[in-house]
């Protein structure tokens, strides 16, 4: 580190004799060189961190000493808890993450043409504040499926999978009919042939009722069939519930099943323009009609993302999405700069390219592998920005972390500077042990 | 004749080897391009969202989702951003984030250097020492000095001030700074130097004639990575700014309503990556050179 020691003797020599003057210039040239910057250093830097140490040991108002008083409250409040917890999360899974996709895709790149393109989209949110990520993310993540991008494709696969029904908030309109959305709504009388059944619906908009519904009729009853008729069992001004009535409207195209007495569907119907449809053939015994089950599946809510239980990995894969570009430039570099002699070596002698990948490439890569793990263990602890955008305030206790908890609670409200102060330092405590690490290697380097 | 087929037999499947091997790759690797074009657009879709958003006009973009854009491109307009180019609030955020930007990145530089050039090539009792101590000041997590530097803001009166911001980021900036210089002010060759100094320059005609002409690589990819990490601030910002705030901050404010405000929001989150964007785009080179060297804050 300190080969210049050497140097000292070559000026030395060609000095003229005022030795000490020109050793008291010299030091003060460094003296200046240094002055600004250490000024600086001393003064946003070493004196804060002193003044926050000793801050946490007094209580809110800063004047009186409380000890350690501010500590405990630190593990014993819910929210710092939490808090605590949160980050702890943090650290067992963005940092494992992060490598893990910079590695594949690295691995992957290597082997084709044309990466640049697949790089710079992948790079390219590193360039982006976290806080601009976070804006982005929260625009995602929005629980209504028209206007979030992830629940909008989610919709997309629920609705190849259980289409949304005709009628999805259609309720019975008397008790003659009973059941929901899970088992279709059955009618409660028994069925024999030659009943006619009504069932009557309410609850229905205006948008979802087909436009070719017409008049709602009853229809005959059918020797050795059973008919019926669904409507729209309401009318501007209400009308009498269970009674089809002039200007109430059949309902078209819905699935009406003729069930047996276990409930198993025997046989489907559709219904007409009024609303009527028929089973002909029905064999002696007692049956029950019911609409099915799927007229009343309702649209796709969308995943609360940014509610409580999920808001903490939500924010974390943005976070992911934002350092996985790192991730993978890094480990590149220390991809290309492996021998390739080594990996053919291992080729020729009969290996296959799994067996290279993980008996050569990942112990040669384990540097640069541990330098992305540790550089994101320091980041993950004081992750801040991606989660104060994110969150929306109601779930900004669940989504808590270290660093958002020092800064709410010193300046978002609470305003407890001792407890903030004590926040602090327990998070400057924690990123001690993993720089000292980083900064070894910076020193092997150097 | 049976003898020639036989031989074009044997020689066809000879010759063809490489190239049916060369197929067999291509279709090996089709899957990994697929997948790779697949990731490649995923990793693009939440920025492209963020601009069409942006794009859509105030009475769709609480209603409609962003893709519907690419169906109807009638959806989009300038508006949302003609609406925020006159807004004052924003413009004035965006020339304040210009500004401590701009400051928090050449007075770092300048500083660092200095003190880098220092350590690599003066001669002081205890000199190994304090670069130690200063490369030490990495561990300090900003949060540290956000509470006394609060007070003392509020005291000498730079809290709110573009020198406030300015000074705390150079500050936090430069023992990175100090370490990556020194690092590579230490590779320039010891006879460029010594022949200077025989030559009879002074310290200060060294530095600013070779050693920061020679130190230009190490100082763009620094100047890059301090000038995202400034533009990109929140934390700092949002402690010690309350009117003269930066664009990060400003949009902040807005977001406690955020679909109300989403056409201010989203417009204007985009000009804020606009500009990180192109910095990373013209100097990609040293910003992935930076990154390379170790770029830890």
């Amino acid at each position: 580190m300190t080969d210049t020691s050497t140097t000292v003797e070559a000026p030395a020599a060609g000095l003229p004799p005022k030795r000490g003057a020109e050793l008291w210039s010299r030091y003060g040239v460094a003296a200046v060189f240094l002055a600004p910057a250490l000024v600086l250093l001393s003064v946003w830097v070493v004196y804060p961190t002193l003044s926050t140490i000793r801050r946490s040991f007094y209580d809110k108002s800063g004047n009186s000493f409380i000890g350690l008083d501010n500590y405990r409250t630190l593990f014993s409040d819910e929210t710092l808890r939490k808090a605590i917890e949160n980050n702890l999360l943090w650290l067992l899974v963005v940092p494992a993450f992060v490598t893990a996709i910079g590695l594949v895709f690295a691995v992957l790149l290597e082997r084709i043409r044309f990466s640049v393109a697949f790089k710079v989209a992948v790079f390219m949110p590193m360039a982006i504040s976290l806080f601009a990520a976070g804006v982005i993310w929260r625009l995602m993540y929005d629980q209504d499926p028209q206007q979030g991008t992830i629940n909008a494709a989610l919709a997309v696969v629920k609705d190849a999978v259980s289409p949304t029904g005709a009628l999805p908030s259609a309720t019975p309109s008397t008790d003659a009919l009973t059941g929901g959305p899970d088992n279709g709504m059955v009618l409660n009388t028994p069925l024999r042939p030659g009943s006619v059944a009504q069932l009557g619906l309410t609850g229905i908009r205006e948008e979802d009722m087909p436009s070719d519904a017409t008049q709602a009729v009853v229809p005959e009853a059918l020797s050795g069939g059973i008919t019926g008729v669904v409507w729209r069992d309401f009318k501007p001004g209400g009308g009498t519930p269970g009674k089809i009535e002039q200007g109430e409207l059949g309902i078209p195209n819905v699935t009406v099943e003729l069930r047996d007495d276990s409930g198993r569907a025997l046989e489907r119907a559709t219904t007409e323009p009024d609303g009527t449809f028929s089973f002909e053939d029905v064999s002696q015994g007692t049956y029950r009609a019911a609409i099915a089950s799927k007229t009343f599946v309702q649209p796709y809510a969308g995943v609360a993302w940014l509610g409580e239980s999920l808001i903490t990995p939500a924010i974390m894969m943005a976070y992911i999405w934002v350092w996985a570009g790192f991730a993978m430039v890094v480990i590149a570099a220390g991809l290309a700069a492996i021998p390739r002699d080594l990996l053919e070596a291992a080729r020729t002698d009969g290996a296959s390219e799994w067996a290279v990948f993980r008996r050569v490439t990942i112990p040669l890569l384990a540097p640069v592998l541990s330098v992305v793990f540790i550089t994101m263990l320091i980041y993950v602890l004081k992750v801040f920005d991606i989660v104060i955008s994110i969150a929306p305030g109601s779930s900004q206790d669940d989504a808590n972390v270290i660093a958002l908890a020092m800064w709410r609670t010193s300046f978002g409200g609470a305003n407890d500077l001792g407890l903030g102060a004590a926040i602090a330092v327990f998070l400057f405590l924690l990123v001690i042990p993993i720089l000292a690490l980083n900064i070894r290697r910076f020193r092997r380097e150097a | 004749m049976a003898t020639a087929s036989a031989t074009v037999e044997r020689q066809v499947p000879e010759l063809s080897e490489p190239a049916s091997t060369r197929i067999l790759r291509i279709l090996g690797k089709t899957p990994v391009y697929l997948f790779l074009v697949f990731i490649g657009l995923l990793w693009l879709v939440p920025t492209i969202g963020l601009l069409f958003t942006s794009l859509l006009e105030p009475a769709e973009i609480g209603r409609t989702g962003w893709w519907h854009v690419i169906t109807q491109p009638s959806l989009a307009t300038l508006d949302n951003y003609n609406a925020i180019l006159h807004n004052h609030a924003i413009t004035s955020a965006i020339w304040t984030t210009v500004w401590i930007s701009l400051g928090a990145t050449i007075l770092p530089i300048v500083l660092a250097s200095l003190a880098a050039y220092a350590f690599a090539w003066l001669e002081f009792p205890g000199r190994d020492w304090l670069f130690l101590v200063v490369v030490a000041l990495l561990v300090v997590p900003i949060q540290m000095a956000l509470i006394p530097i609060f007070s003392l803001y509020n005291d000498l009166g730079l809290f709110d001030t573009i020198p406030g911001l300015i000074l705390f980021h150079t500050a936090f900036g430069l023992p990175f700074a100090i370490f990556l210089l020194r690092n590579f002010f230490i590779g320039i060759p010891r006879d460029l130097l010594e022949a200077a100094r025989i030559d009879g320059a002074s310290e200060f005609r060294i530095f600013v004639r070779l050693i920061l002409p020679l130190g230009l690589p190490a100082i763009a990819s620094l100047a890059i990575f301090q000038f995202l990490w400034v533009w990109n601030d929140l934390i700092v910002a949002l402690t010690f700014a309350r009117d003269t705030q930066p664009i990060t901050v400003a949009i902040f404010s807005q977001m406690r309503q955020f679909s109300a405000n989403i056409e201010l929001i989203a417009p204007a989150a985009f000009i804020s990556l606009v500009i990180p964007l192109a910095v990373f785009f013209a100097f990609q080179r040293y910003f992935v050179q930076g990154l390379l060297a170790g770029s830890v804050k």
